[in-house]
């Protein structure tokens, strides 16, 4: 396995990564010996409905990165339901610029573990998936062995510690769809399907995987769980700020000195996230734009930059906190060409089943190709613009949103790059009559 | 169609894993899993799945068409996976990328003569603070340069010449 992390710097808020870095860090007796499963045992002491409402109390909300509050997803779900309820963790990660459930998993994975039993517990329900995406092959393998482990010391399966709750768990590939991702996606796959959307409602609580009620988050939103439960909601909502609590991981790439993977309270400065953790923007260069979230962010300009990082700022700022993946842009980037390369993974990515996501996202990669280029007219930005609003909202998921939001930040915010490039190339327009083609010079 | 005991055993506890009836689940792990040992999703590889699951044909091969992992001839020994999305277009990957196309003379997707490499251009793979990123196979290789590049290249063809 690789080496996924960095010496801990001070400004982080070492809450979930706390056993990250201690040795045989993934072993069950380390986790047992450092609180490991303490948040479960108290958990097993709470009705269902206190632990939903300690979890409403401590204001998580979902790292994957649509940030919906966790505990108002969790009371969504009929207990007295007679069919049986499902717990499913999102492990797809396949937003660009995320890499952080990967670290949760590699050096914790029993936390994630430990948060899955305090939803099952919460829902009332004895049967339970992590939905691995294909690629992380060393952790489906790495979390067949944690989950065998679980079985054999008794926290996973019959009975568990004596408890009387029961619980079953098992490791789901996928196999390249960034579509799968999506919810509803991700429960088409499960069931063995193409990963097309669902419609909505109704939603996963009532009808999830195999059509039962289902509580779906991300890796990252079940592994705060045994704090929130051990420590106290109001403890963990008082990490962040006002309706944005606890503390999250901030995968930081792109043009800084310190790329890596850090621990951050909720409301932390962006800015200072750049400078101080990621040791600011490399080569002496300065800072362009910031992408928060994720490519489905809208990018944020450097004079946009000095707000906290919580979910309610970076809406405020007409972006989002997402999925935790910020990347950082300098000033030499080059934006009509990674406009054209995040749209061409939506094209890629788009599972084709709408007809504003699946045309949509084709033609938007074909004209920022040709743009980035230096082939077209200045009408062609306008299109460009207009595509993207038409896509959003219109679309049958929101992956249609994922393509459109960027898109329309980078044109609206940096025009004139698209407009530079076009005036810059010489073209060789032949003669009429003649049958050749315009050439590029 | 029979694959090894060790597959053969990993399927069955696979089919535990479901609500009674909705085996089906495993049709992409399956899919995945014995395409490591067959080498492609072969139309017997299709038909075998097909029967073992009780679903009709069509229904694993609209999941193959779906699915970029999963693919209909064999690749390299060694499948090259290179990331040009953003993290990695903004740290060298696209660079990483032209040089293993004329370093190997090979494109995406494509397979050298001596069936050693093939090439694809990826998506994000989930590295991206330890970007350029690019996969042999399932195997990451973080912080990439085309130094790096060119002796993972090295160190596979000196492994498989005759002594």
């Amino acid at each position: 396995m690789e080496h996924l992390l960095h010496e801990p710097h001070p400004l982080e808020t070492i809450l979930l990564s706390r056993r990250f870095r201690l040795e045989n860090s993934a072993s069950i007796d380390t986790f047992l010996a450092n609180e490991g499963f303490d948040g479960f045992r108290q958990a097993l002491t709470m009705t269902p409905e206190e632990i939903v409402a300690e979890v409403k109390l401590s204001n998580l909300r979902g790292r994957g990165g649509a940030g919906f509050p966790a505990g108002m997803k969790w009371s969504f779900v009929d207990r007295k339901s007679p069919k049986p309820k499902y717990v499913v963790v999102n492990a797809d990660e396949s937003e660009p610029g995320t890499c952080k459930d990967r670290v949760i998993l590699q050096y914790d994975p029993f936390r994630l573990i430990e948060g899955v039993l305090i939803a099952a517990r919460a829902i009332g329900s004895e049967r339970g998936w992590i939905y691995i995406r294909g690629e992380y092959r060393y952790l489906i393998e790495h979390m067949n062995a944690v989950i065998a482990t679980a079985y054999e010391r008794g926290w996973l399966g019959k009975n568990i510690q004596g408890s009387g709750m029961n619980f079953d768990f098992a490791t789901q590939s996928g196999a390249g769809a960034y579509e799968c991702g999506e919810e509803s996606a991700l429960l088409e796959s499960l069931e063995g399907k193409r990963g097309n959307p669902r419609l909505k409602p109704p939603f996963p609580a009532q009808v999830g995987a195999f059509q039962c009620p289902t509580v779906l988050n991300n890796v990252e939103t079940y592994s705060a769980a045994p704090d929130v439960i051990l420590k106290g909601g109001q403890y963990y909502a008082d990490l962040g700020t006002p309706r944005n609590g606890g503390t999250r991981l901030l995968c930081i790439s792109g043009h800084v000195n310190r790329p890596g993977v850090y621990e951050v309270r909720l409301g932390m400065n962006m800015l200072q996230a750049v400078n101080e953790l990621a040791g600011g923007v490399w080569k002496g260069r300065k800072l362009k734009a910031i992408i928060p979230g994720g490519s489905s962010c809208p990018v944020l300009t450097a004079g946009e930059c000095d707000i906290p990082m919580d979910y309610d700022s970076l809406g405020k700022a007409g972006s989002m906190l997402g999925s935790g993946g910020m990347v950082v842009l300098d000033e030499t980037t080059d934006m009509v060409k990674l406009l054209s390369r995040i749209m061409k993974f939506y094209a890629h990515e788009s599972c084709g089943w709408c007809i504003p996501c699946r045309e949509g996202t084709t033609w938007l990669k074909k004209i920022l190709a040709r743009l980035d280029g230096g082939i077209g007219s200045v009408n062609d930005i306008d299109t460009v613009d207009q595509i993207a609003v038409n896509m959003f909202g219109h679309t049958f998921c929101p992956l249609g949103d994922a393509a459109a939001m960027p898109t329309m930040a980078i044109v609206r915010k940096f025009r004139q790059e698209f407009e530079a490039k076009l005036q810059s190339t010489q073209v060789f327009v032949p003669e009429p009559g003649t049958r050749s083609l315009p050439v590029l010079k | 169609m029979t694959f090894s005991p060790e597959l053969e055993a990993r399927f069955a506890k696979m089919l535990e894993n479901y609500p009674p009836g909705r085996q089906k689940g495993a049709v992409i792990p399956m899919l995945i899993y014995a395409q490591d040992e067959v080498g492609a999703v072969t139309p017997e590889l299709v038909l075998e799945i097909a029967q073992r699951l009780a679903v009709k044909p069509i229904e694993i091969d609209e999941v193959v068409e779906f699915y970029s992992m999963l693919h209909r001839t064999p690749l390299g020994k060694h499948h090259i996976q290179i990331c040009t999305n953003i993290a990695c277009q903004l740290t060298g990957g696209e660079e990483l990328w032209q040089h293993a196309c004329k370093k190997l003379g090979i494109g995406n997707k494509q397979v050298t003569e001596d069936g050693l490499f093939s090439l694809e251009e990826v998506e994000c793979v989930g590295a991206c603070s330890w970007a350029p990123a690019i996969q042999d196979g399932y195997e990451y290789h973080h912080h990439m340069t085309i130094e790096k590049l060119d002796q993972l290249i090295e160190d596979v063809r000196r492994a498989v010449k005759p002594q």
